[in-house]
């Protein structure tokens, strides 16, 4: 199939009038020389609480699907966004007998059932970004995410020295307790912070509401958004309402990279989602291969970090190939 | 019957009355004066010139949708696919031209051509089949919010479409669908431009084009506008498509003015355009309703999502707010349209 769309690709490029800034023609392969898939025989389910379409997801799960062709484990991905389905698949993967789960604990309360089944069934369970504080109560092993109320309070510290009197925090997802955390982190660092809520399904709206509210408060001095596509649009409305205030971002993609090196934003503060996805399944090979046990009874962070114009030279082409 | 027997100097107020409340815009009109003037009185920052044109530009990225919507339910149909069609159609354009490095215009040829099929497809199949248009667009929904990602993930290799600024056509095509002028202090979007024409066009064709009569006929009783000659299917497959084409419309907006798209944007937006056709008006059941009135409920949409905002309260509120806005609109329609019909003599 690729030959044929290459060649497909080449007949159009010479009959239509060539144009640039299209995709880059590569060479690269991305298998790297992993082992076959399933060679090591173990299965590893993994579950998570993804809203189809969400950056960030894919990088969790191209970082898990890498470790899994590393390692030859044999993956199987499933997500649903609603805590009750989520608790299905878990419960589906141990009524497939998988040899281990990897889960997102985004709501504890409602996966504590089926987490329980897992690990009466002997199947080990190992968390990954949310539920850093209940993953050890409700049985799972190990833990691989970021505190979001450390890593807002990170970002808080951070513009406060920089002189942040009145940031804005953008929430673009109703009643998300990381989301929020968030937030609360930034606003016990500076406690001007104000919370905006605005409708990140539609791109317009998230730019008119920003705008709205640049115009609306002038003192606005930084917009914190939480996810890279908000920051895009904050970019939009500040020029719109030509506020003075600075963005910073959590999260991260290729288009984000490109605004922090032209300066346009400030800094992402990245909580590496490819290592979370990367980490929970190699922690889980390990643990079934040698008996592991990574973290030393404590979850293991893999962030916040911060990504600024000091480093984003060498971060650039990592978000391009989409790992970061 | 008291009414035939009345004198003909005292029939002609009520009736008179009774065609001014009868004309489907007037409930929504009152409501957007009062919560106009609300706003101006409760948020200072409402007051200037470029807030009113903020208001109308969100207004407008509705409205240019909403007005088709509210056509397409005068016609007496549902569409659901309309939400996430904006995004469908700027992906189409992004990543062809992305991925086999054409001029821009090509992809958004191409993108108008596929949503004119998907909107010929929703009606074809709702005509052929007879199965609801609710059920249908539903279906259509789904392929197309499942078909974004899936296609995208596959092409790019992300969930978002890649950056096209680049490419050739992007200037021509940004000042057709997403550029802006100055007007004092304020900047005016061209979708505001477009959703104006659009709105003026339905309105011209609702009321004085052939076509106009077919949609009120089509929506009001198939079965009858059939009996009298009205091509109803054709009318029904044109009005899906009207939608398609103004979903195309917002897409192309989408993709010029922020470049990259999101796979998984739109969904829900389907329901703020029915939300404007109702609050303006246009009954469910099909048969009744105008263009105005669907670009006013936009204006309304617009005006309480910003306004909150610029009152400085919590946006939180804002789904609640809309709710009893749209409740309180049903029900004023529903009691005009009551009063209107008792006022007529027959």
């Amino acid at each position: 199939m690729r030959p044929f769309l290459a060649a497909a690709a080449v007949a159009v490029l010479s009959l239509a009038a060539c144009s640039d800034g299209g995709r880059q023609e590569t060479n690269s392969d991305t298998s790297g020389g992993g082992n076959a898939a399933g060679s090591s025989g173990y299965t590893v389910a993994f579950v998570t609480h993804e809203t189809p379409g969400d950056t960030f997801w894919d990088k969790v799960r191209a970082g898990a699907e890498q470790a899994a062709k590393d390692e030859g484990v044999t993956l199987k991905y499933s997500n649903d966004p609603d805590a009750g389905k989520q608790a299905q698949l878990i419960q589906s993967a141990v009524d497939a007998k998988v040899n281990g789960i990897a889960t997102t604990l985004v709501t504890p309360d409602a996966l504590a059932g089926a987490v329980k089944s897992a690990t009466t069934a002997g199947i080990p369970v190992v968390g990954l970004n949310a539920g850093i504080d209940q993953y050890q109560k409700l049985g799972a092993l190990m833990y691989f995410g970021s505190d979001e109320t450390v890593a807002g309070t990170s970002v808080g510290q951070r513009i406060a020295a920089a002189g942040a009197k009145h940031p804005l925090c953008v929430i673009h997802q109703t009643g998300s307790v990381s989301l929020e955390a968030r937030c609360a982190g930034v606003k016990s660092a500076v406690p001007g912070t104000e919370n905006l809520q605005v409708n990140g399904a539609d791109d317009s709206a998230v730019t008119t509401t920003l705008q709205a509210k640049l115009a609306q408060d002038k003192s606005i001095d930084y917009v914190v958004t939480l996810g890279a596509p908000v920051a895009l649009d904050a970019i939009n409305a500040k020029q719109q309402a030509s506020s003075p205030a600075k963005i910073v971002t959590f999260d991260l993609n290729q288009e984000m990279a490109k605004r922090i090196k032209d300066g346009s934003v400030e800094f992402a503060i990245d909580q590496q989602p490819y290592a979370q996805g990367y980490m929970a399944v190699s922690s889980l090979y390990l643990y079934l291969k040698n008996g592991n046990d990574l973290g030393g009874g404590k979850p293991v962070l893999t962030g916040p970090s911060f990504v600024d114009s000091a480093n984003i030279d060498k971060i650039l082409p990592f978000t391009e190939k989409n790992t970061r | 019957m008291t009414v035939a027997t009345a004198e003909p100097r005292t029939r002609t107020r009520p009736v008179r009355l009774g065609a001014l409340l009868a004309r489907p815009e007037v409930g929504a009109l009152a409501a957007a004066v009062a919560i106009f003037v609300f706003f101006l009185l409760v948020a200072p920052s409402f007051r200037s010139s470029a807030s009113f044109f903020t208001v109308l530009y969100q207004s407008s990225t509705i409205g240019i949708v909403a007005v088709g919507v509210g056509l397409l339910m005068i016609g007496g149909e549902f569409d659901l696919s309309a939400g996430v069609m904006p995004i469908s159609a700027g992906l189409v354009n992004s990543m062809f031209c992305w991925y086999f490095g054409v001029n821009l215009w090509v992809g958004a040829v191409l993108s108008l051509a596929f949503c004119l099929a998907v909107g010929f497809l929703n009606g074809w199949l709702v005509m052929r089949t007879g199965i609801p248009s609710f059920l249908i667009t539903l279906g259509t929904f789904f392929v197309l919010q499942g078909a974004n990602l899936g296609v995208t993930k596959l092409v790019t290799g992300s969930v978002s479409s890649s950056d096209i600024s680049a490419i050739d056509g992007f200037a021509s095509l940004q000042k057709v669908f997403a550029s802006s002028f100055t007007l004092g202090s304020a900047t005016v979007w061209i979708t505001v431009l477009w959703w104006i024409l659009f709105v003026a066009l339905a309105a011209w064709t609702l009321q004085r084009a052939r076509v106009g009569n077919w949609i009120y006929a089509v929506g009001g009783s198939a079965d009858s506008a059939r009996a009298v000659g009205v091509p109803v299917v054709r009318t029904k497959i044109g009005l899906f498509m009207t939608v398609s084409f103004l979903g195309w419309f917002v897409g192309m907006h989408s993709l010029y003015r922020f470049n990259t798209l999101q796979a998984g944007n739109g969904v829900g937006n389907e329901f703020l355009y029915i939300i404007a056709a109702v609050v303006g008006g246009t009954l469910l059941t099909g048969g009744f309703g105008n263009a105005i009135g669907a670009a006013i409920g936009a204006f309304i949409f617009g005006m309480t999502s910003l306004g909150i905002v610029y009152a400085g309260w919590d946006p939180n509120w804002f789904k609640a707010f809309l709710g009893v806005m749209l409740l309180l609109a049903v029900l004023v329609n529903t009691y005009v349209k009551r009063l209107a019909t008792k006022g007529r003599p027959s």
